[in-house]
């Protein structure tokens, strides 16, 4: 088991740090496939924290990355006021182009390319938990 | 993320290469701005270099594709594959974009 944290401003500026950060702590636990999924969820949550919950750039997001068994865990928390983006609706999928709006899809992201997102609030802090688990749900590699 | 931008039989065809994320989509969508010339109603993306898109990559799409429509015209999205198609596939891009899978494919579809 090995744990890793990274404290960073939450502002856009810090995304590369916080993706870089990850990919590191992920490259030997997850397939190229999930890890690339896991990025995209990662950058839909950070971004969302930037400018909904601290649009002044005034806030503080702290990533902690934990590898454990073929688990990967990447914790994303905020010392803003309380929010969960779980709770977002569903994104609009269906409309035509011109009624179709855009807002949602990050969450939907989220959802969508972990095995598991979870929100919690503890010591005032919103935290994001998105698992992945090793190379499960990969297609099969063939032997040759 | 790199841009290419070129006519082929007089319409745009922007190409990215790399990386669409939060801190380059404006760069993108400017690109994509610069390479209409205001007479265009068709554009053509190219996807086929493409890496990786977050949904900031798609609101420029989808901005893009909303200002064309507004004027009679159309986005034709070409060449996405791998996690850039999946990201298209869940987003309910194919409801409102046929997705070629090249660019001459989408050129063709344009006559």
């Amino acid at each position: 088991m090995a744990l890793s944290a990274l404290s960073l401003q939450a502002i856009p500026d810090s995304l590369a740090d916080a993706i870089a950060f990850i990919s590191q702590h992920s490259e030997s636990v997850l397939s190229p496939g999930k890890r690339e999924g896991l990025l995209l969820a990662a950058e839909e949550a950070f971004i969302n924290i930037c400018s909904h919950t601290f649009p002044e750039g005034n806030g503080e997001v702290k990533i902690t990355c934990l590898a454990k068994d073929d688990a990967f865990v990447v914790e994303i928390s905020d010392n803003g006021p309380a929010f969960n983006p779980l709770l977002l609706p569903d994104p609009d999928v269906l409309s035509d182009i011109e009624q179709r709006h855009i807002g949602g899809l990050g969450v939907h992201f989220i959802r969508h390319f972990t095995d598991q997102a979870e929100y919690s609030r503890k010591n005032d802090r919103n935290i994001l938990c998105l698992t992945l688990y090793g190379k499960k749900g990969e297609e099969d590699i063939p032997d040759t | 993320m790199e841009i290419q931008s070129k006519k082929i039989d007089g319409t745009p065809v922007v190409a990215v290469f790399g990386r669409i994320d939060a801190l380059t989509a404006s760069e993108y969508e400017a690109a994509i701005q610069d390479a209409l010339d205001g007479e265009d109603s068709r554009l053509i993306l190219d996807f086929g270099g493409l890496d990786y898109i977050s949904s900031a990559g798609l609101r420029v799409i989808l901005a893009t594709a909303k200002s064309l429509k507004s004027k009679g015209g159309q986005v034709l999205l070409a060449g996405a594959c791998g996690t850039v198609k999946e990201v298209f596939d869940i987003s309910g891009f194919c409801s409102i974009f046929t997705l070629y899978d090249s660019v001459s494919a989408a050129i063709a579809a344009v006559d």
